[in-house]
């Protein structure tokens, strides 16, 4: 893991509403996550974790604090310049993967490049790569009806990964997936993350959110518990 | 877990003495199960009572070598082949700590439950860095890696279970129900009281 922080979170407050009808989705939520290092959200539903994946993420603005990608401040950012960062150098996954049913699993790979103004046949080499790197090249051609659950997800996370990405935020990522598909899962992603990204991991599952560097515990829009994964050999009966 | 049961099955595969038999359900346990070389050779004896093994050879540092019988085989075959026995026995200090914590008043569940949760995520996260960090090509792990998986999926279970009951509390505070139980009045000491005929 570098010492470069991707990821920043300064004291970040969201409220939703006004008057009686105020919701503190997060106060004060403080956040550093690091190039190569996979930080994971947990916490009952409703106590402010998928708030701060989408500000993270810059979806949603913070009511007040600071949120820096790559050292860039989103808050005072205009549009152009936020869906710029969200484009290149942020990528989403998913519960309901979001591919494109009409297009290949290539085309879908290579959409945001070509979005983003890239080449069509740069592109296409580029998105090919991030199958690659996923294992899953042999099925560029197919349509995203044509292959399992698990696979559409691979293809998801290939998309996410896909040109010069630096953070990768993920939501439920593997929540409709079997437990042996799921594992598979996230450890593709734990690898990419170890290659340099920065990654935020919200979850339910405590199965998942183990695979993290540390795990934040929310409680009502507050980090209360961070737990780091140290190695106990205890555990296995070592004396 | 059965002493018996695992010597037999080790001793199906040839001759061992008592330290290497420890050795054995060790190593073919991935490493979680820590017996008393001394347990093994009480063990030992009870079953070459019960006809179940007999001695093979002696070595020169003294070492008696154990063989396996006909009989002992039937048995370690159906131990091998037959589930174990689940159900209200297998009993959980954490779920009699809560349900006897939740009689008592002035005990914060919300937080025990919080508090335990932290810890039961805390083995979780261990365990999966130790499985991260294992070769899964390595035939050699599989024994290390079928425990790990069976500790993480428990502990899973654990947090679904937490996270299921911390709902039911919630619920119940909202209707404001709560178990408190007082102490019953103290049995009475002393000889019972003569009938009046």
């Amino acid at each position: 893991m570098s010492t470069e922080v991707l990821v920043e979170l300064l004291n970040v407050q969201k409220t939703y509403g006004a008057g009686e009808n105020e919701v503190r989705a997060l106060h004060g939520a403080n956040l550093k996550v690091r190039a190569g290092e996979l930080v994971a959200i947990m916490g009952a539903s409703g106590s402010g974790k998928s708030t701060l994946l989408t500000i993270a993420g810059g979806l949603e603005t913070p009511t007040s604090g600071d949120v820096r990608i790559a050292n860039e401040s989103l808050p005072g950012m205009n549009q152009k310049a936020l869906s710029r960062l969200r484009r290149q150098t942020i990528g989403y996954v998913f519960q309901d993967f979001n591919l494109i049913p009409s297009l290949t699993v290539v085309e879908n790979v290579a959409l945001p490049l070509e979005l983003d103004g890239m080449r069509s046949s740069h592109a296409r080499r580029a998105a090919i790569d991030s199958l690659i790197s996923m294992g899953i090249e042999d099925l560029a051609k197919r349509f995203p009806d044509e292959i399992s659950g698990g696979q559409r997800q691979r293809v998801a996370i290939a998309r996410s990964f896909v040109g010069p990405r630096r953070v990768l935020l993920a939501d439920e990522p593997t929540g409709a997936l079997d437990s042996k598909t799921s594992e598979s899962v996230i450890r593709a992603m734990r690898k990419r993350i170890d290659g340099g990204l920065a990654g935020i991991l919200v979850t339910h599952d405590a199965k998942l959110a183990a695979w993290a560097d540390r795990i934040l515990v929310i409680r009502d829009g507050q980090i209360v518990e961070e737990l780091n994964g140290e190695l106990r050999p205890e555990l296995f009966g070592a004396n | 877990m059965s002493v018996k049961a695992s010597i037999l099955a080790v001793l199906t595969m040839g001759e061992c003495h008592g330290y290497q038999l420890r050795q054995e359900i060790e190593s073919r346990t991935g490493g979680s199960w820590n017996i008393n070389v001394g347990q093994i050779y009480s063990t030992l004896d009870r079953l070459e009572r019960d006809g179940l093994v007999e001695p093979a050879e002696t070595n020169v540092g003294g070492q008696t070598r154990y063989r396996i019988t006909k009989l002992g085989r039937i048995e370690a075959q159906s131990w091998l082949t037959s589930p174990i026995a689940t159900g209200p026995d297998s009993r959980n200090e954490l779920a009699t700590k809560l349900a006897l914590a939740v009689t008592i008043p002035g005990v914060d569940i919300g937080e025990l439950v919080h508090q335990q949760r932290v810890q039961t995520m805390r083995t979780l996260q261990s365990l999966t860095t130790a499985k991260r960090n294992s070769n899964l090509d390595d035939p050699n792990e599989i024994p290390w890696l079928l425990i790990a998986d069976l500790n993480i999926f428990n502990c899973e279970a654990e947090l679904r279970w937490l996270e299921h009951i911390e709902g039911t509390l919630a619920k119940s505070a909202a209707r404001e129900l709560s178990p408190t139980q007082n102490l019953a009045a103290p049995a009475k000491r002393g000889r019972p009281i003569k009938k009046e005929k």
